[in-house]
């Protein structure tokens, strides 16, 4: 019997489509647009200004806050300007734009390919350099990997989780890191031990992948410590309390951090920019994404520049195909639909899909039937139908007490609802006001 | 026989204990209520919309009698009267306040702003913002949901179906500002009424810099600046490229609704301007308003017809 979390849980198709094609590199855009904000937390405060010269991998603007993150230039050339743009949220937000120019990167980035295994660097510096990276959780949360890296006092972290579970339909970006830089993941995973200071990792892969499964396991037979914990297949196994109930059996108790239990999560993406920060001095302005759809020509993994428009991975791809009816940013599941294809990828696109229109258009919602599937496949054990009325009354105290904030905003519930039930939107939408409330009260 | 008389004796006798006991606990635990909390509350309206920012009439009406100075309290449904009522039963000089009504700040019909993406999430206005930026090019203006409709107690708006817009029946609002607590965009405003309903405001609520507003709405406030230029009165300020009219300072002169370059200033129940003479004659005289400028076209003016509102007070 494989390990999975323990309660609810639900298995949509898988679609992965794009699983088998190698990362390719996209190429540098003739103008990037960086925006300030690609992380959870305070936005960054932009240090250039209105024609200063950029290389690669320079800083261009600087963490203002311990949960906030750095962030670099993606090209060489002259900053434009520093403007607001339109987000992928039809908001428009400072973004810093960038003219590209030829692409020359900063000196002290080792951009050779060598796999380097050894780690000089001492616990601090780790800490330190990949907050100075401007490191995120790349598996779409973007909350800054230093923070979750500096364990607070009276609490010991005990073991490490790689995330590579990648339970989202459709997205491939982990799965093919896995197989194209197996080593530099098993590294960067050993960085992150040393940085926490334990001595056993795990990594967490669903069976779909059997290949990933089975290249990581060859690989970590020369790497201390680290082991692969092949999962079934079923989705929110991602989300980061479902994969430490599944792998370490330990239940994180409500309204507290993996800490409390002794573990730190932390994606596979984000251990090779780890890697790629300590070992080779690279800051974090590329990563991989994946670009999929149905319709689409050609699903494929691209390495992409920060800043670079969706427009030409999009282009890079095949093009827009004629039916398309959404254009989602991330996984279907937990993915948010764009506005326009002008906006920029960023440091938590993790995949684009485009869904043909059948697809995209949401049904029309029924009455509930009180069929109670949405409690079934509840991966936090909490009462979606309930909660959704709530909100929608404003019941604001009941809301908090029937634990809405432990919700994860998989949309397992939504996704099962035979009645087409929009649960997730009200649950959110009470979760943003529990949320408040509970802020106002401190 | 004896049972039965037994058993009513005792009875009574339990009876007249209980009488005896509860009527001392009574006097014991007798909770003092000012007898003027249910006079004052007899004459509120009952609505208990909450525009008074109190839960409920009861609570207002304690609130009331609890107060030294009832003169910032109003009651937007009963107005005056009510308040003077009040007044008269708490023994408080009831100055009459500037009665107010909702304005709906935006003006993106279907055909001025048009539609850049479909949203087909919960219809829900506060859902909707805290997702994205709604289906046209401006991120402030309304997202025509209609949560404001579904707030208001008093049947006093609807959705326009063409415009896409919510529309406010003057005659049946009563200002209690439940429609701008719904509006997660804060595009509805409680403003002066102003004489003869007449009332100039900026339809617009956009803080984008013109090219940008102008580019997602054909009447957006563009922040141009010529109305604050033109105001003789200084009561227009332009803060993060929107205009704003303060009613306060405001003599309804309608010159800045003439500069305005892209019509973003809105004047309401105005008689037509004199280029369109009005055909029908005067049925009552129409006292001259506030501002002299307006006052030959108002004696004109017979049934007056507001361009937004089918329904108004003119007349009556």
């Amino acid at each position: 019997m494989l390990k999975t979390f323990s309660l609810g849980g639900i298995h949509p198709a898988e679609n992965k489509l794009s699983a088998s094609s190698a990362i390719q590199v996209l190429p540098i855009p003739e103008t990037v647009s960086i925006p300030i904000s690609q992380h959870i937390g305070a936005p960054a405060t932009p240090i250039v200004k209105k024609n200063d010269e950029v290389k690669v991998g320079q800083l261009i603007a600087k963490s203002s806050g311990f949960v906030s993150a750095n962030i670099h230039s993606s090209v060489s050339g002259t900053v434009f300007k520093v403007d607001e743009i339109m987000d992928a949220s039809g908001f428009r937000r400072t973004s810093i734009i960038i003219k590209v120019n030829g692409d020359e990167w900063m000196e002290t980035i080792d951009r050779s390919a060598d796999l380097v295994k050894e780690i000089s660097a001492s616990k601090e510096e780790i800490v330190k350099k990949i907050a100075e990276a401007g490191i995120v959780g790349l598996g779409g949360a973007t909350f800054p990997a230093h923070v979750k890296l500096s364990v607070p006092p009276g609490k010991t972290a005990e073991v490490l989780i790689i995330n590579a579970v990648e339970c989202e339909p459709y997205l491939t970006s982990d799965h093919r890191v896995m197989l194209e830089k197996g080593d530099e993941v098993l590294v960067g995973t050993q960085i992150l031990m040393k940085a926490l200071g334990v001595n056993k990792a795990i990594i967490g892969i669903e069976n779909n992948k059997p290949d990933a499964i089975a290249h990581l396991t060859s690989l970590a037979a020369n790497y201390q410590g680290v082991e692969i914990c092949p999962l079934k297949t079923q989705y929110p196994q991602g989300g980061e309390k479902q994969l430490i109930s599944a792998i370490i059996k330990r239940e994180i108790p409500s309204g507290t951090l993996p800490i409390e239990v002794g573990a730190v999560v932390q994606n596979v993406g984000t251990a090779l920019a780890v890697y790629e920060a300590i070992q080779k001095n690279k800051p974090l302005f590329e990563r991989v994404a994946t670009i999929t759809g149905k319709s689409l020509k050609n699903p494929s993994n691209w390495k992409f520049r920060i800043g670079t428009p969706i427009k030409d991975l999009i282009d890079a791809a095949g093009g827009l195909p004629e039916d398309t009816g959404k254009i989602v940013g991330g996984g279907p599941m937990m993915g948010k639909a764009l506005t326009t294809v002008d906006v920029p990828l960023t440091k938590g696109s993790s995949g684009l899909l485009l869904l043909p229109r059948e697809e995209a258009i949401r049904k029309e919602s029924k009455p509930c039937i009180r069929c109670g599937k949405c409690i079934s496949v509840c991966p936090m054990g909490l009462e979606p139908f309930l909660l959704m009325v709530l909100a929608d009354k404003k019941e604001y105290d009941r809301l908090e007490s029937d634990a809405v904030m432990d919700c994860i905003e998989c949309g397992s519930c939504s996704f099962t609802c035979p009645a087409n039930r929009p649960l997730l939107d009200y649950i959110r939408l009470g979760k943003g006001k529990v949320g408040q409330i509970m802020r106002s009260r401190k | 026989m004896s049972i039965i008389v037994i058993t009513i004796l005792a009875l009574c006798a339990i009876g007249v204990t209980a009488a005896i006991i509860l009527f001392f606990v009574a006097q014991k635990f007798k909770v003092y209520e000012d007898p003027r909390i249910d006079e004052v509350e007899e004459a509120l309206p009952a609505a208990n919309c909450g525009g008074c920012g109190y839960p409920g009439c009861r609570a207002f009406a304690e609130a009331l009698v609890k107060a030294d100075d009832i003169s910032k309290m109003n009651c937007p449904v009963g107005g005056v009267s009510v308040m003077s009522h009040v007044g008269s039963i708490l023994g408080h000089e009831i100055k009459a306040a500037e009665p107010t009504v909702a304005v709906v700040r935006c003006n993106g019909t279907c055909e001025n702003r048009p539609k850049t993406n479909q949203y087909d999430g919960a219809a829900s206005c506060t859902i909707a913002a805290s997702l994205y930026s709604g289906e046209t090019g401006c991120q402030y203006g309304c997202l025509g949901l209609g949560e404001c409709v579904d707030a208001c107690n008093f049947d006093a708006m609807y959705m326009d179906k063409e415009t896409g817009l919510p529309v406010i029946i003057e005659d049946k609002c009563v200002s209690c500002g439940a429609c701008v607590k719904a509006c997660p965009n804060n595009i509805i405003e409680l403003r002066k009424k102003g004489p003869k309903s007449r009332r100039i405001f900026v339809s617009c609520v956009n803080k984008d810099k013109g090219g940008v507003a102008k580019k997602a709405c054909g009447v957006a406030c563009i922040g141009c600046g010529k109305c604050v230029k033109e105001c003789p009165f200084d009561a227009i300020t332009l803060v993060n490229n929107l205009a704003y009219i303060d009613y306060n300072k405001c003599k309804l002169c309608r010159k800045c609704v003439i500069v305005c370059p892209t019509k973003a200033i809105h004047e309401l129940n105005f008689p037509p301007r004199k280029e369109k003479p009005t055909d029908k004659p005067t049925a009552k005289t129409v006292k001259p308003v506030a501002a002299p400028k307006t006052e030959a076209k108002t004696e004109e003016a017979a049934k007056v017809e507001p361009t937004a509102n089918n329904e108004t007070t003119e007349n009556k």
